[in-house]
């Protein structure tokens, strides 16, 4: 070791040091205005979270459909992937789509998105027999492209018809979405934004609409807004008979 | 002729076939795409490139799992990044696509004949056309992971730090 490295080091210690002191005296003492929680690239996500989103249906506005399209093209499928172009709407990727659902008894009218609930115990993983369909320790629900070979049981077994299957070659798509023929998918709750402490686009675009509709958060953690709204007014699982503990909640069903 | 001298004499005739079918099949040696200015010579790329040739569809095989299942999203041996760098525009900014021969991965696939469907479902030119690496940050696939491995201080960076006046 050289003196010259060390005391290139000492000087670097020393900048950061004071740089530190500057950062913490702008408050005061001890106190930061946020708590950061980024996950570093290189550490496993763990089951100390589980993220969950909350969608408040009495602020879901009719008619409006920003989570779907910020969805594709966040994405790539829908109205983004122009080379789908031979598969009829009902073949077509949905990974997330706007439900309308009416009480016949007061012609009450309510609009929600439904897409993948991910599920503490998904039908979807129980059925697949490659393990191509999994759920991360930190609860959102993918499947692994690479060992999916297209049976689409899991498309079968899921009560939300969340899953849908490609039927043709894809051209152009994502670098955050890799997708393609003869493999299922479904909403990945923006996995790649998540890994980056991010939000996903549905989620995004409901809030940038100021329909503020959608909360996304780790239901684990106590102090999360998700976990303060479910508190404090409570939130419903679909088919909350079948005890699949899903990650999506919905309040004013 | 019995059955074995008729397949000693087909395995001799094949041996003797050998050469010249080898020498018939000589196909020109692929022109292999240079990677984009920054990730070449005086960078290098994540690994020596002999490793590479050898080991690249272990280490995207090692990687695919590790960011799928785990969420590690770790830029080496990405397949985005490896896009980035290696799959170079033409003179008229188009991006070759994977089966053309200008392609950086089909180059040497097509020569070799090795089937690969990492692009059925992967994207397999740049998103972003200007794309460029920055350099000498720890977020860095190369050099920055020298000293900041994984965003941590190296063994030798912490010691040099700690115990550097003790020398």
């Amino acid at each position: 070791m050289t003196n010259k490295t060390y005391n290139a080091d000492l000087s670097r210690r020393h900048f950061f040091s004071k740089a530190a002191a500057a950062a913490g005296m702008a408050v005061a003492p001890g106190v930061f205005l946020r708590q950061v929680h980024a996950r570093p690239a290189e550490q496993a996500a763990t089951s100390e979270q589980r993220w969950g989103i909350l969608i408040d249906t009495n602020k879901c506005a009719k008619g409006c459909d920003s989570c779907v399209t910020a969805c594709m093209d966040e994405n790539g499928w829908g109205r983004a992937d122009a080379s789908e172009d031979k598969s009829g709407p009902h073949q077509k990727a949905q990974w997330i789509r706007k439900v309308t659902i009416k009480d016949k008894q007061t012609g009450h009218v309510q609009s929600l998105p439904l897409m993948c609930q991910h599920c503490e115990n998904p039908p979807c993983v129980d059925v697949c027999p490659t393990g191509a369909s999994m759920k991360r320790a930190d609860g959102i629900v993918l499947v692994d492209k690479h060992i999916c070979i297209g049976c689409r049981y899991c498309m079968m077994a899921c009560p939300y018809k969340a899953r849908s299957f490609v039927h043709e070659d894809l051209e152009d798509q994502k670098v955050v979405a890799p997708r393609g023929k003869g493999t299922v998918e479904s909403c990945t709750m923006c996995v790649h934004r998540v890994d980056k402490d991010g939000t996903p686009a549905c989620v995004e675009a409901c809030n940038a609409d100021n329909h503020n509709a959608m909360y996304f958060g780790d239901l684990k953690d106590p102090n999360s807004e998700i976990s303060r709204q479910l508190k404090d007014y409570g939130g419903e699982q679909l088919r909350a008979d079948l005890g699949l503990n899903t990650g999506v909640r919905y309040q004013g069903l | 002729m019995s059955l074995r001298q008729l397949i000693q004499t087909t395995i001799l005739a094949g041996l003797i076939a050998l050469p010249f079918t080898v020498q018939a099949g000589d196909a020109p040696t692929p022109e292999i795409p240079k990677a984009k200015e920054k990730a070449t010579e005086e960078y290098g790329c994540v690994a020596p490139t002999d490793y590479m040739r050898k080991n690249h569809m272990d280490e995207l095989m090692h990687k695919r799992d590790k960011t799928l299942r785990k969420g590690i999203r770790t830029r080496k041996f990405s397949l985005a990044e490896c896009i980035n760098c290696h799959v170079t525009p033409d003179e008229d900014g188009q991006f070759a696509s994977f089966g053309e021969d200008e392609h950086f991965c089909s180059s040497c696939h097509n020569y070799a004949s090795v089937s690969v469907d990492c692009f059925s479902c992967h994207r397999d030119t740049p998103e972003q056309t200007d794309y460029q690496h920055t350099f000498n940050t720890g977020d860095n696939p190369h050099h920055g992971k020298i000293a900041l491995e994984g965003n941590k201080l190296s063994v030798e960076t912490l010691q040099v730090l700690t115990e550097g006046d003790q020398q």
